[in-house]
C-alpha cells in the first residue's frame, strides 16, 4: 500500500462521527470514575495493577479512536508496537537487576 | 552513464539560490548542501578533538606530569570524549554521507521533510558551540568524563549543565535526522524499488534512524533529570537524598549502548557498498545482510547493562545481560562473513576506498572480539575501567566506524565535488593511518589487560613503555591523517573533472552527474533490478561458486 | 531552468504526501512517550524500593483536584478531536470554536495545576526545604519525581496550547481546511499524548491509597 504515492491527502473518509467521539468520551469519564472508586478500597498490592490495567484501556481507547490509529494504515499499529515493545523492553531489562536484588 | 538532460543541468553547487553567497548554504535546504554543511561543521570539531587526545597522549608519555595538571587532563578526556562522540561519531555517517546520498540512491529529489533537515544541521551546529564555550565560562569545562556518572556530576563545580544541555540539544538534531530518514526511506523510494532493492546503505541508514527515534529521547530525559536536580535540588540521583547512582547508569546506557549502534551501522552500510564496487560482484547473501542491519538495531537495545557489571547489579541481571551481549555479536559475524565471501574470487581492485574498507573488517573484527572478551563477567571483573575497554572501543568506533567513515569520503568524493583526489597520496595516508592507529591502540589492550586504569593521570613505572609506543602510533596516525585531508581539499581545487560513474557501481547516485543537479534525476527512474547488480562482470561459472 | 523549477514546485503540491506527514508526527510522539517513559522507569524503581513512603507521601496530594484535571484533559481531548471531525465535514467555525475550548480547557489544567503547586510549596513542600530535608528519602524522591513529572508534563500542555494556538490562526486563515488539514491532525495527535501521559500519571501519584 505504501508503494505508490498518494495524491491529495490520503485522507480517509471514514472514521468516526461525533456521537462516537462523544461516546469514547463517556467511556473514558466512567474508566476514570471506576478507578477513583477502587482506590477507596484495599486492594493491597493489586490496587497498582487495576490501575494500570484501565489506564491502559483508556489509552487504547484514545489511540484508537481520537488518534485514528483504528483507521489508518497497518503500518501505523506496527509502528506504535515497536516503540510501545521497547520502551516495555527497557522496562523489563531494568528489573531484572532491581527485582532480584 | 547519466541522462543527458541532467548533465545539461547545473550542478547543485551552481544553481541560483534565494539568498548569496554563505546565506545560500546555511539557509539551504538541499539535502546535498546540508551534507556539505554537516561535513565541513564535523571536520572542524573533529580536529579540535584530535589535538585534544593528541595532547592527552603528550601527556601520558611519562607518570606524573608531564605538560599539563591533572584537572586539566580530566577535562581533556572529558572534552575529547563528548565531541568524539556527539558531535562526530554519532552524527558521522547518517549526517554527512545519509544526507547526499540517500535521496539519491532511493531515486527521490530530497528527504521528506527538507526544512526540518536543516534545523536538524543548526541544531548540531548550536550543540557543537555550545560544548566548545563550556570551556570558557568561569567553573572551567567539564571534568565528569563524557559519561556524566552521579554523584559527582551533581557535585562537581565545573560546566556540566552547558555540556549537558549541549549533549540534549544534538540529541534533538540526531532524533530529528532519524525522523526523516525514516519517512524518507517510507515514502519517497523510486517506482519499482521494494525493500529488497534497496541498497544495503539505505537498510543501515533505516535501522539507525529507528535506534535513534527511540533510543535518543532516554539520555535526553536522564541529562534533563541531573541538570534539574544541579540546579533545583529535587532528589533524584543524589544518593544523599535517597536517589541511586545505579539507576543513573542503568537510564544513561539505556541509550548510549544503542549509540554505539547509531555509530557502527551506517559505517556496515557502507562497507556493503564498497565492496561490490571493487570486488566487481554482486554482494554475498543480500538478504541477510539487510536483516542483520535489523537484528544488531533491535538486538543492540537490549544489551546495556554490560557496562555496569562491576557495580552491584543483582547476579540475575549481570547472567541476562551477559548472555544477550553475546547474542549480538552474531548479526556482526554475519556480515563479516558474507563481504569476506564476496571479496573471494572477486575481481578485486585495490582503490582507496577498499583499501580503508579492509583496515575496517580486520579493526572491526578485533575490536568485535574484544567486546566479546568485555561481556564475559569473569573477564569484565578484571578489565572494565582499564585501557582494555578504551582500545576495545576505539577499535570498533573509531579502527571501525572511523575508518569506514574515510572509506565513504574516498568513495563518494568524486559524485560530491566533481574532482577526482590523487590517487597515491591516499594509498599513503592509508597506510600511515591504519599503521598508526594500530600501534596506538593495540598497546591499550595489553596494557590494560595488565591492569592500566582508564582516566588516570598517573601511572606505575610497568606501563610506560606501552605508553610510549602508543604516541609515537598516535604521531603517525596525525600524520596520516594530515595528508590524508590535504590531498583531498587539493583535489577541490586541483582534481581533474569526476565522471559520473568513476568506479563503476550499480546504485543509483552514479547515474547521475558528479555533483549531482539541484533536484538529482531529471525524471525518477523506474527500478527493474536490485542493487548490486555485477553480472555483466561475472566470467566465473555459478557451479564454481 | 526555471520552468524545472516551476514545474517541481508544481509537481510538489500535486503530490502532497499527508501519509508521509502522518509518519512524521507518529514517530516524534514515540519520541516524547520513551522521554516521558525514563521517568516513569524512575518511579517505578523507586516505588519498588520505597512502597510504604510512596503511599505515605501520595495522601497529601489533593485526589479531588487530580480527578477533576483528568476530567479536564480527558475532555480537552474530546474537543480537538471534534475538531478534526469538523474541519472534515467542512464546518471551520465549528471546528475553530472546538480548537478554542480545548484551549480554554487546557487553560484550566494549568491553573489547577498552579494552585496545587502553591499550595504545597506553602507547606513547605519544596525541593531542597527544610522540611522536605526532614523526610524519609522514600518521600523526598515521591515529591521529587512529583513535581519534575507533572512539571515536565505541563510545559508539554504550555507547549501544546502555542500549537494549539498556531492551528487557530490556520483554520481561520484557511490554510487550514476541508480538503488540507493534515497539520491540525499533527496537532490533535500531539495534544492526545499530552492526555495519555496524563492518563498514566494521575493513578501513579495521586491514587496510591
Amino acid at each position: 500500500m505504501e508503494q505508490h504515492h498518494d495524491h491529495r491527502s490520503g485522507e480517509t473518509t471514514h472514521g468516526s462521527s461525533y456521537g462516537q467521539f462523544v461516546l469514547i468520551w463517556l467511556g473514558l469519564l466512567a474508566l476514570t470514575g471506576i478507578t477513583v472508586a477502587l482506590a477507596g478500597i484495599d486492594l493491597g498490592r493489586w490496587l497498582i495493577v487495576t490501575a494500570l490495567v484501565i489506564a491502559s484501556i483508556k489509552t487504547t481507547l484514545v489511540l484508537n479512536i481520537f488518534m485514528h490509529l483504528k483507521f489508518e494504515d497497518r503500518m501505523f499499529r506496527i509502528f506504535v508496537f515497536v516503540a510501545v515493545l521497547t520502551l516495555t523492553i527497557f522496562f523489563v531489562l531494568t528489573f531484572f537487576d532491581y527485582a532480584f536484588h | 552513464m547519466g541522462n543527458p538532460a541532467s548533465l545539461a543541468a547545473p550542478d547543485f553547487y551552481h544553481v541560483k539560490t534565494k539568498h548569496g553567497g554563505i546565506l545560500g548554504w546555511i539557509l539551504s535546504t538541499d539535502h546535498k548542501r546540508i551534507g556539505i554543511l554537516y561535513f565541513v561543521s564535523m571536520m572542524v570539531f573533529f580536529s579540535i578533538a584530535v589535538v585534544i587526545g593528541f595532547l592527552m597522549r603528550l601527556e601520558m608519555l611519562s607518570p606524573g606530569r608531564t605538560i599539563v595538571e591533572p584537572q586539566t587532563y580530566n577535562t581533556f578526556f572529558t572534552l575529547h570524549g563528548i565531541m568524539m562522540i556527539f558531535l562526530f561519531i554519532i552524527p558521522g555517517l547518517p549526517a554527512v554521507f545519509g544526507n547526499f546520498m540517500l535521496p539519491l540512491m532511493i531515486g527521490a529529489k530530497d528527504v521528506f521533510f527538507p526544512r526540518l533537515n536543516l534545523l536538524s544541521w543548526w541544531l548540531f551546529v548550536t550543540g557543537g558551540i555550545l560544548a566548545l564555550v563550556s570551556l570558557f565560562l568561569p567553573g572551567g569545562a567539564a571534568d565528569t568524563g563524557w559519561t556524566f556518572y552521579v554523584p559527582y556530576s551533581i557535585r562537581t563545580s565545573t560546566n556540566v549543565i552547558p555540556a549537558m544541555v549541549a549533549a540534549f540539544i544534538l540529541g534533538f538534531s540526531s532524533i530529528l535526522t532519524g525522523l526523516n530518514f525514516i519517512t524518507t526511506i517510507h515514502r519517497m523510494r523510486a517506482p519499482g524499488m521494494d525493500w529488497f532493492k534497496m541498497p544495503l546503505f539505505v537498510w543501515a541508514l533505516y535501522s539507525t534512524a529507528w535506534v535513534q527515534v527511540l533510543a535518543t529521547p532516554i539520555i535526553g530525559i536522564t541529562l534533563l533529570l541531573v541538570v534539574v536536580e544541579r540546579v533545583f535540588g529535587v532528589g533524584i540521583f543524589d544518593p544523599t537524598l535517597g536517589g541511586d547512582p545505579v539507576l543513573y547508569q542503568h537510564l544513561f546506557w539505556i541509550y548510549s549502548h544503542p549509540a554505539v549502534y547509531i555509530m557502527i551501522l551506517p559505517g556496515l552500510g557502507v562497507v556493503s557498498e564498497i565492496i561490490p564496487v571493487f570486488a566487481r560482484r554482486t554482494i554475498f547473501g543480500y538478504k541477510f545482510i539487510a536483516y542483520s542491519s535489523v537484528a544488531i538495531a533491535l538486538f543492540g537495545s537490549l544489551v546495556w547493562a554490560h557496562h555496569m557489571f562491576t557495580v552491584g547489579m543483582s547476579n540475575t541481571g549481570m547472567f541476562i545481560f551477559s548472555l544477550l551481549t553475546f547474542l549480538v555479536s552474531i548479526p556482526s559475524a554475519i556480515k563479516i562473513f558474507n563481504w569476506v565471501a564476496t571479496l573471494y574470487k572477486g575481481s578485486i581492485e585495490l582503490e582507496a576506498p577498499l583499501l580503508f574498507i579492509l583496515s575496517f573488517i580486520i579493526q572491526f573484527s578485533i575490536g568485535g572480539f574484544t567486546g566479546l572478551m568485555l561481556g564475559v563477567l569473569a573477564i569484565n571483573i578484571h578489565v572494565q575501567d582499564t585501557y582494555f575497554v578504551v582500545g576495545h572501543f576505539h577499535y570498533v568506533m573509531f579502527g571501525g566506524t572511523g575508518f569506514a567513515l574515510f572509506g565513504a569520503m574516498h568513495y563518494w568524493f568524486p559524485k560530491m565535488f566533481g574532482r577526482m583526489y590523487a590517487k597515491k597520496p591516499a594509498v599513503i595516508s592509508w597506510l600511515l593511518v591504519t599503521i598508526g592507529f594500530n600501534v596506538l591502540y593495540m598497546p591499550f589492550l595489553v596494557m590494560g589487560y595488565m591492569g592500566m586504569p582508564r582516566r588516570y593521570y598517573d601511572y606505575l613505572p610497568e606501563f610506560q613503555v606501552y605508553h610510549v609506543i602508543s604516541t609515537v602510533g598516535s604521531w603517525i596516525l596525525i600524520a596520516g591523517l594530515l595528508i590524508m585531508f590535504v590531498n583531498l581539499l587539493v583535489a577541490l581545487r586541483r582534481g581533474s573533472p569526476a565522471p559520473a560513474n568513476p568506479w563503476g557501481g550499480e546504485t543509483l547516485e552514479w547515474t547521475v552527474a558528479s555533483p549531482p543537479p539541484l533536484e538529482n534525476f531529471h525524471t525518477i527512474p523506474a527500478i527493474t533490478t536490485g542493487p548490486y547488480d555485477y553480472s555483466k562482470y561475472e566470467k566465473i561459472p555459478a557451479e564454481v561458486m | 531552468m526555471s520552468t524545472q523549477a516551476s514545474a517541481a514546485v508544481a509537481e510538489e503540491h500535486a503530490h502532497r504526501d499527508d501519509v508521509g506527514s502522518k509518519i512524521g508526527i507518529w514517530l516524534f510522539l514515540f519520541t516524547e512517550l520513551i522521554l516521558f517513559g525514563g521517568m516513569f522507569i524512575v518511579y517505578a524503581v523507586y516505588r519498588f524500593a520505597h512502597p510504604a513512603e510512596f503511599h505515605l507521601a501520595a495522601i497529601e496530594l489533593d485526589t479531588f483536584v487530580g480527578t477533576v484535571n483528568t476530567i479536564i484533559l480527558l475532555t480537552s481531548s474530546l474537543t480537538v478531536a471534534l475538531s478534526i471531525r469538523a474541519i472534515q465535514d467542512g464546518r471551520t467555525s465549528l471546528s475553530l470554536l472546538l480548537v478554542g475550548l480545548t484551549q480554554v480547557l487546557a487553560a484550566a489544567f494549568l491553573v489547577n495545576k498552579y494552585f496545587e503547586w502553591s499550595h504545597k510549596f506553602s507547606l513547605g513542600i519544596y525541593p531542597r526545604s527544610p522540611e522536605m530535608l526532614n523526610r524519609p528519602s522514600g518521600e523526598i524522591l515521591y515529591f521529587g519525581l512529583y513535581f519534575t513529572m507533572t512539571g515536565l508534563h505541563a510545559l508539554h500542555v504550555i507547549i501544546g496550547m502555542a500549537i494549539l494556538g498556531f492551528m487557530m490562526v490556520s483554520i481561520a486563515r484557511g490554510t487550514i481546511n476541508r480538503t488540507s488539514h493534515v497539520r491540525l491532525e499533527a496537532g490533535g495527535l500531539y495534544w492526545h499524548l499530552v492526555d495519555i501521559i496524563w492518563i498514566f500519571l494521575f493513578p501513579l501519584f495521586y491514587l496510591l491509597h
